[in-house]
């Protein structure tokens, strides 16, 4: 479990910087920028998850003999792969701001760089938390996919114990355990939502709900 | 005020020279120039369409011109030598609908500019936007975020928003347009006080009575080009060009006097 929190909490945060820089390149970049990391995120968001990992884990090690440790393989494929959806969760929430806050932010004097970090930023970090919670809950259940290049996580670990008690015990044992990990799973999920609900609602503003309210 | 002592009230604040700029291949304006000094109040008028916005756009650089020059004071805003953030931070911009921080309450709106811009202390910053709203009457609104203010009230907050950056100009583009009648006179009354304290101003609007009653020289445009400007009373009375009399007469047909 411990490896499944550290998976998900390393990807996410760096899903959440790339992404976020993809995004606003995407919205504020150059034309070659924005055509690069369009061509990222279509191939990162193109590639089955399995397909990913094993590139980056017995791909590269097989071509160019880089050998990354398995946890870290594992993590940098996530990350990316995160990277790419969050960045259109962010997209979506920067073009949501009116075009009228950043001409307003410019008039007054500020830079485009201020605008962004004062203006811009803060109103679309609002507008993303719901659609973000979202993309948390599915990256947390991806991690398992780790288990494929042996990573020692939630479901790795559950394999292995009811692998022994299989033999020891009986055939129904795998249920148990499985219905177990599918618990902690379902918990870890509900724990997370959770938390990302009380910070949209800390961070509720008057104004903001009409276009982000989520109905619980 | 001290500054009007030392150059004389005559100081060129604002020089617009054959400014033209095309958006899609129309061309929005095609040549226009003006000036004002220190203290004037003039007002644009004209039908839609004819590039009124577009050349308030234009002076502050927020819409790039494809042709001409526009002077503050000494610094010509359209060289690329000049920071145009700095000059920026010297003109006012009222816009139609506001586009006041929709994630910041009323005072935080006011004190963003003179924090970021300028690098004002918080504590300085913040005194600052209370004297702002006091002086658009809206003191008391100063923890209310712009969804829980009323047009008027947003209108109002986003001129001191404007004024807190001490500025030389303060551009508006049809700031009534976008409010409910009853909403109007609430904004035009801090406009009038504003040119009464010798605020540079120039002024898109179809509000004639304010352009009567406040302005120091009325400018029509049509079609890209400045047809006609002079001072309101000339103007309205005995105006040279057919197509201000029609336009006027269309204007008094709509609003009344």
């Amino acid at each position: 479990m411990p490896n499944t929190l550290l998976l998900t909490i390393g990807l996410l945060a760096g899903g959440l910087a790339l992404g976020t820089l993809i995004a606003f390149a995407q919205v504020y970049g150059c034309r070659p920028l924005r055509w690069f990391c369009r061509i990222y995120e279509q191939v990162f968001r193109g590639i089955p998850i399995l397909v990913l990992i094993m590139i980056f884990h017995s791909g590269l090690a097989r071509s160019f003999s880089i050998l990354l440790p398995a946890f870290a393989s594992a993590l940098i494929a996530l990350a990316l792969r995160s990277a790419a959806y969050q960045s259109q969760i962010f997209r979506g929430a920067i073009q949501s701001v009116s075009e009228g806050q950043m001409l307003a932010a410019r008039a007054l004097g500020m830079t485009k760089i201020q605008a962004i970090r004062n203006v811009i930023l803060p109103q679309a970090f609002r507008l993303a938390i719901p659609p973000w919670t979202n993309e948390f809950s599915s990256v947390l259940k991806d991690t398992s996919i780790a288990s494929a290049i042996s990573v020692l996580e939630l479901f790795k670990q559950s394999g292995l114990i009811y692998t022994r008690l299989y033999v020891i015990r009986g055939a129904h044992w795998a249920l148990i355990i499985l219905m177990l990990v599918a618990l902690i799973y379902l918990a870890l999920t509900y724990v997370g939502n959770a938390a990302l609900g009380v910070l949209e609602n800390r961070l509720r503003i008057p104004g903001f709900e009409m276009r982000g309210k989520v109905e619980r | 005020m001290d500054a009007d002592r030392v150059h004389g009230l005559s100081e060129t604040i604002l020089r617009v020279e054959d400014l033209h700029k095309t958006y899609d291949g129309n061309h929005v304006l095609r040549g226009v120039s003006l000036s004002m000094l220190r203290g004037e109040t003039k007002v644009i008028i004209g039908p839609s369409g004819t590039g009124k916005s577009t050349l308030l756009r234009c002076i502050n650089q927020l819409s790039i011109p494809d042709r001409g020059r526009v002077w503050l004071g000494n610094k010509e805003i359209t060289s690329k030598k000049e920071n145009i953030n700095c000059i920026r931070a010297e003109i006012g911009f009222v816009f139609q609908d506001f586009n006041l921080f929709t994630h910041l309450n009323a005072l935080a709106n006011v004190r963003l500019g003179p924090m970021k811009v300028k690098g004002m202390k918080k504590a300085e910053a913040t005194k600052l936007a209370v004297m702002e709203l006091e002086r658009v009457g809206l003191a008391d609104k100063a923890s209310a975020y712009p969804s829980e203010l009323s047009g008027g009230q947003q209108q109002r907050v986003s001129i001191a928003r404007a004024l807190a950056m001490f500025p030389q100009l303060m551009l508006f583009d049809e700031p009534t347009s976008a409010l409910d009648p009853e909403l109007i006179g609430e904004v035009l009354e801090v406009m009038v006080s504003l040119a009464k304290d010798g605020m540079t101003m120039l002024v898109v609007t179809h509000e004639m009575g304010f352009a009567r009653s406040v302005s120091d020289e009325i400018i029509f445009m049509e079609s890209g080009n400045i047809l006609e400007q002079g001072p309101p009373g000339e103007f309205f009375t005995s105006p040279k060009e057919a197509r201000t009399r029609a336009f006027l007469s269309k204007i008094t047909e709509l609003y009344g006097e």
